[in-house]
């Protein structure tokens, strides 16, 4: 246990030095990662704040439920407490059809022609505030209030929530698209480099499989310098989209005050920061196992 | 104790280096493998550390048969046998010191622990105060002492070593062949392959010692 452990930290203080050795080969593998890296993660951060702007603007979708012009005071209550016992909505207003009226005829324009009607036109009406915005579910909200005792007609304007849900999704896989494609970059990276320096190890890797090496110890510093090459590769990125955001944020702050806003864009939340930094070590590891078991075969003993 | 029975062994394009090899080395025992280049006398010692696996028959090493040994236990077997390799195969970009250490670093010996048992192997071979240097400003003897100092440094209880004296004047050889003797003094089981006489007659003239002469990959009754 005490010798595997000592193996393990050898490995890693063998792997440190072997990127010290060759600081600027090291850098520029860095770089290339980082870049690749920044680009999936800079289209995300810019995704999330997008998706963040959109919900401050849609955040309380509404709808309005017109009852039929013989519905009495009873189906009113009626309609009221359904909407009460609904999770989804916010809040509901009453508007009878006599406020409506009185409304419409304080108003110098419809005044004189609804004072020619010797009846009142207008339903009852409820606007409801709903607690989400998701196009489908609103959709089905009014699909079922529809089907209520006395509802004549829901209206409910989900086609803009549809259009930027829509946009968002497509944004989104546009990103995951540009992150599979780079990720395979990152990768070929890996394997190359950790290629590259099987071949200049040869001898060492000879030497200590015959003087009784295991195959973990032989691999171990190859997948720990995968793994530092993708994780520095993932901060490198993630320096990148801070500065990126940072530089942008001042064309964003003067854009905002015009909108009499003060929008601005955001760094990625702790959580998404520690993903990008997961992922991209595993990738390092990934490509430098594939890159290893390709190339360590050679030194098998044959038959 | 090692024990051939009927080896074949024959490289891939059908040359046959060994065919049915039989014989048993006993425990301590300083052996050599003689024979005219060619005869098959690499392969023989290969075979032991696996380097080599036979085609048909078998190896035993210490009670184990190693030509059927599982890959993932091979490590384990050469941790107990020091070799020393016609080529060397010394590691010329690190130290003297760094080349004997590497077998211990790569079964995680404690460092303090690896550096005086290489110290130790060092010692014995006389080149401990060589031990910054690197190997390439050694001269043909002394590569060849650091080569059995690395083989020695795990303390195995097998040597065996591919013509050690290739190429060294007669003075370096006896050093070499006098450090051969005295391993095997203390009970490790030494293996030569050479074909240089005067190197068993030194060695016979200082302990008990047994040839097998290889001809063409058979062995001379």
């Amino acid at each position: 246990m005490m010798a595997w452990l000592r193996l393990h930290s050898m490995a890693f203080a063998a792997t440190i030095a072997k990127l010290a050795r060759t600081p600027f080969a090291s850098v520029l593998n860095i770089l290339v990662i980082g870049v690749a890296l920044a680009l999936p993660a800079g289209a995300y951060t810019l995704l999330i704040n997008l998706q963040e702007a959109a919900r401050g603007v849609s955040s309380d979708p509404e709808l309005s439920i017109f009852l039929a012009l013989d519905a009495k005071k009873d189906d009113v209550a009626e309609i009221d407490k359904r909407l009460k016992a609904e999770p989804l909505v916010a809040s509901a207003t009453y508007k009878s059809r006599e406020a409506a009226f009185a409304e419409l005829k304080a108003s110098p324009a419809l005044g004189d022609v609804l004072a020619a009607l010797n009846q009142n036109p207008l339903p009852d009406a409820f606007v409801v505030r709903l607690k989400m915005n998701a196009a489908d579910a609103l959709d089905r909200l009014a699909t079922g209030m529809q089907a209520w005792p006395k509802v004549e007609h829901v209206q409910v304007d989900s086609a803009w929530v549809r259009r930027v849900a829509a946009a968002l999704k497509l944004g989104q896989l546009s990103v995951l698209v540009l992150a599979a494609l780079l990720s395979v970059a990152l990768l070929a990276v890996t394997f190359n480099t950790i290629r590259l320096q099987i071949l200049t190890q040869r001898d060492e890797i000879e030497v200590s499989k015959l003087l009784g090496a295991t195959d973990g110890t032989i691999r171990r510093p190859f997948y720990y310098y995968g793994a530092l090459l993708g994780l520095f590769g993932g901060a490198t990125a993630a320096l990148m989209v801070w500065g990126g955001i940072s530089v942008m944020n001042a064309g964003v702050a003067d854009l905002a005050r015009t909108y009499a806003s003060s929008f601005s864009l955001h760094m990625l939340a702790t959580g998404d920061l520690l993903a990008i930094l997961a992922f991209a070590a595993s990738l390092g590891w990934l490509g430098a196992w594939l890159s290893v078991s390709r190339h360590l075969r050679e030194f098998e003993p044959r038959n | 104790m090692i024990e051939f029975s009927a080896v074949h062994k024959r490289y891939p394009g059908g040359y046959e280096a060994l065919k049915g090899v039989s014989f048993t080395v006993a425990d301590a025992e300083l052996l050599f493998v003689t024979g005219h280049s060619g005869a098959g006398k690499s392969t023989l010692l290969k075979l032991i550390p696996v380097i080599e696996r036979v085609n048909s028959g078998s190896v035993m090493v210490n009670g184990q048969n190693v030509s059927a040994m599982a890959a993932r236990a091979i490590p384990f077997l050469r941790r107990n046998i020091g070799q020393i390799f016609q080529d060397q195969k010394l590691l010329y970009d690190r130290s003297v010191f760094d080349n004997v250490i590497l077998p211990l670093n790569v079964t995680g010996v404690h460092p303090k622990e690896g550096a005086k048992r290489a110290r130790a192997a060092l010692d014995k071979v006389g080149l401990l105060k060589r031990e910054k240097s690197n190997p390439i400003a050694l001269s043909g003897g002394e590569q060849q002492r650091l080569a059995i100092a690395r083989a020695i440094v795990n303390r195995p209880s097998i040597l065996i070593a591919d013509e050690p004296t290739a190429n060294l004047d007669s003075q370096y050889a006896g050093e070499i062949v006098d450090l051969f003797v005295d391993f095997n003094r203390v009970g490790v089981t030494v293996m030569i392959a050479t074909h240089d006489e005067q190197v068993i007659a030194r060695a016979s003239a200082k302990a008990t010692t047994r040839s097998l002469t290889l001809t063409q990959g058979v062995l001379a009754p």
